[in-house]
């Protein structure tokens, strides 16, 4: 299976490829018989309803669980932990108001936080961390405390700290829950630009598709056991939507030709 | 041992010289031992207590310590070394809890439930045995200026071996601690490390149990670390902050409890309070107020 797959992506350029993909536990299965591919560099947006799978998927790509059935690849490898081409912000982290470990310490876990023995080469490394919080535009926030960085800039550091080790794939596990609206279009137009000047191929999941809608190359829809993905003119029409959620969904082109969807949240929350 | 240390200081005055006071101190081999032993216990309980406090497993620890004692009870009631007797409670208990899951540890209701059962276990040990009260006394309070030369050595190797270990998990425990789902996602073996580091926890414990005794662990193990982890920004000088007061306080303790007849638990734990609250009032006061951030 896993010889297979190696041979149909050695001459693709795509960093991600699912075949006939069943995830789940021992005695429930979340999705099943995803085909899928995605080519490098490019911006994913993963939605869906609640518990419909998409973190699965998260914990698929980073090794953490085996596919029930069918293959996953990532640069043609069986996904593992430690794989050092994985960049992984998770959707809750542990920051409360005592957690005083300054933003570039944090960073820098994520180039040698796996390393046994003692903390050498620091200075070099916190050279590295700094230029990764240098691509998220948080260079001023490197000696302040994590409990004193509001969520927009918590999420950057996040994201810092997984691109330090410079990953080839990011995944992002709702990195825009609990940020406003202006915060929200902030961290998706920085996320675009690494996508941009690093080539990373990004997969963020979501509930609310609109702060994305100007950047997403590929959305993925993950609901009622299924996947599915697609580009976004052809996945983003009411048609489309409202039979994935299977709830009425509308979306609406404005004067200048730009997209709005409604009732996304509603669904995804009902389910 | 309180009556030796009452007869010691007899007729020895506080001298407003540090090198003649302690040289006069050392003299005797119970001051000795409880310097040695003291200095040992404090950089451990440092480096352990700040990856405690780091994790949020205070609570766990002071339970440890709690089925330490009747450990320590049932060995005195054997008669058996009470050290041994914390070893093996200690290591059974965090064992148990890491088995658990790291949440577990930090279940207030389920541990407090077995620390209870486990200080009434070690109540019924003391009572079956003669020596009620200063036994019990000793385990739960401390009883540093019993310490002989061979505990010394005990405590210096099993130190050693603690801080060697540590040394080996430093990073990957500190990205386990800090951010534990990232650091799975890394490679890092979390679940193994939490199970380690509960049994050095453990270990810590009983061998500070002799400094402080049970009922105090708190005030070696997480008020220094708690202390560093409001002033320190990086993890290597919040275990030299946390190794730092619990030394000051475990030396000044000790020095003073020379001179005056009360116990020397009482002022390390006064020092480790009084450090920690000082702390924070001068953090709560200096806190800069709040800016508008993009």
């Amino acid at each position: 299976m896993n010889a297979q797959t190696n041979t149909t992506t050695a001459a693709s350029p795509d960093v991600i490829v699912a075949k006939n993909l069943t995830a789940g536990y021992r005695h429930k299965i979340v999705w099943r018989d995803a085909t899928f591919s995605i080519p490098k560099g490019e911006f994913v947006g993963v939605l869906g309803p609640n518990g419909a799978g998409k973190t699965t998927l998260f914990r698929l790509l980073l090794g953490a669980m085996k596919p029930l059935d069918g293959s996953i690849a990532l640069n043609t490898d069986e996904p593992r932990q430690g794989h050092a081409h994985v960049g992984y912000v998770p959707q809750r982290r542990p920051v409360d108001d005592a957690t005083n470990i300054e933003a570039l310490e944090f960073v820098r876990l994520g180039l040698n936080g796996h390393r046994w023995g003692l903390d050498r080469g620091a200075a070099k490394e916190r050279k590295t961390a700094m230029k990764a919080l240098k691509a998220v535009d948080a260079e001023a926030l490197a000696r302040q405390p994590l409990s004193a960085l509001s969520g927009g800039e918590l999420q950057r550091i996040f994201l810092a700290q997984a691109l330090v080790g410079d990953p080839e794939v990011l995944l992002l596990d709702e990195p825009l829950s609990n940020l406003d609206i202006r915060r929200e279009a902030s961290l998706v137009q920085l996320i675009h630009k690494v996508v941009k000047e690093r080539g990373v191929t990004v997969l963020l999941i979501a509930h609310d598709l609109n702060p994305l809608l100007p950047v997403l190359d590929r959305v993925m829809y993950i609901t009622n056991g299924q996947v599915a993905t697609g580009k976004p003119e052809t996945v983003i029409t009411s048609a489309s939507l409202s039979a994935l959620y299977g709830a009425p969904i509308e979306v609406l082109r404005d004067s200048r030709g730009r997209l709005a969807v409604l009732g996304i949240e509603e669904a995804a929350h009902a389910h | 041992m309180r009556t030796d240390i009452f007869a010691a200081a007899h007729g020895s005055e506080f001298g407003f010289n540090l090198v003649t006071d302690l040289r006069e101190m050392w003299q005797y081999a119970f001051m000795q031992h409880a310097f040695e032993a003291g200095t040992i216990v404090a950089i451990v309980a440092g480096v352990i207590g700040y990856f405690v406090v780091i994790r949020r497993s205070s609570f766990a620890a002071h339970g440890l310590s709690h089925i330490g004692f009747a450990g320590a009870a049932g060995a005195v009631l054997l008669g058996l070394n009470p050290l041994a007797g914390l070893l093996v409670f200690t290591t059974g208990g965090g064992l148990a809890m890491a088995g658990l899951g790291r949440k577990a540890a930090a279940r207030d209701v389920e541990i407090g439930t077995v620390l209870a059962f486990m200080l009434g276990l070690g109540v019924l040990f003391i009572s079956l045995y003669k020596g009620y009260a200063t036994q019990a006394y000793s385990i739960l309070f401390g009883e540093i200026l019993g310490i002989s030369a061979t505990d010394v050595w005990v405590t210096g190797i099993v130190a050693a071996l603690v801080l060697a270990v540590m040394a080996v998990l430093y990073r990957p425990l500190l990205f386990a601690s800090l951010d534990e789902d990232v650091a799975a996602a890394k490679g890092v073996p979390v679940r193994a490390l939490g199970i380690i580091f509960m049994v050095l926890v453990a270990i810590t414990t009983s061998i500070a149990v002799q400094v402080v005794g049970v009922l105090l662990i708190f005030a070696l193990m997480v008020t220094p670390a708690a202390t560093a982890e409001r002033l320190a920004k990086r993890p290597a000088q919040g275990i030299a902050i946390a190794i730092i007061v619990a030394l000051l306080s475990t030396w000044s303790g000790l020095f003073v409890s020379y001179y005056v007849p009360y116990p020397v638990s009482f002022f390390i734990t006064s020092v480790t309070f009084g450090v920690y609250l000082i702390t924070r009032l001068v953090i709560a006061t200096r806190r800069r107020v709040p800016v508008a951030r993009p």
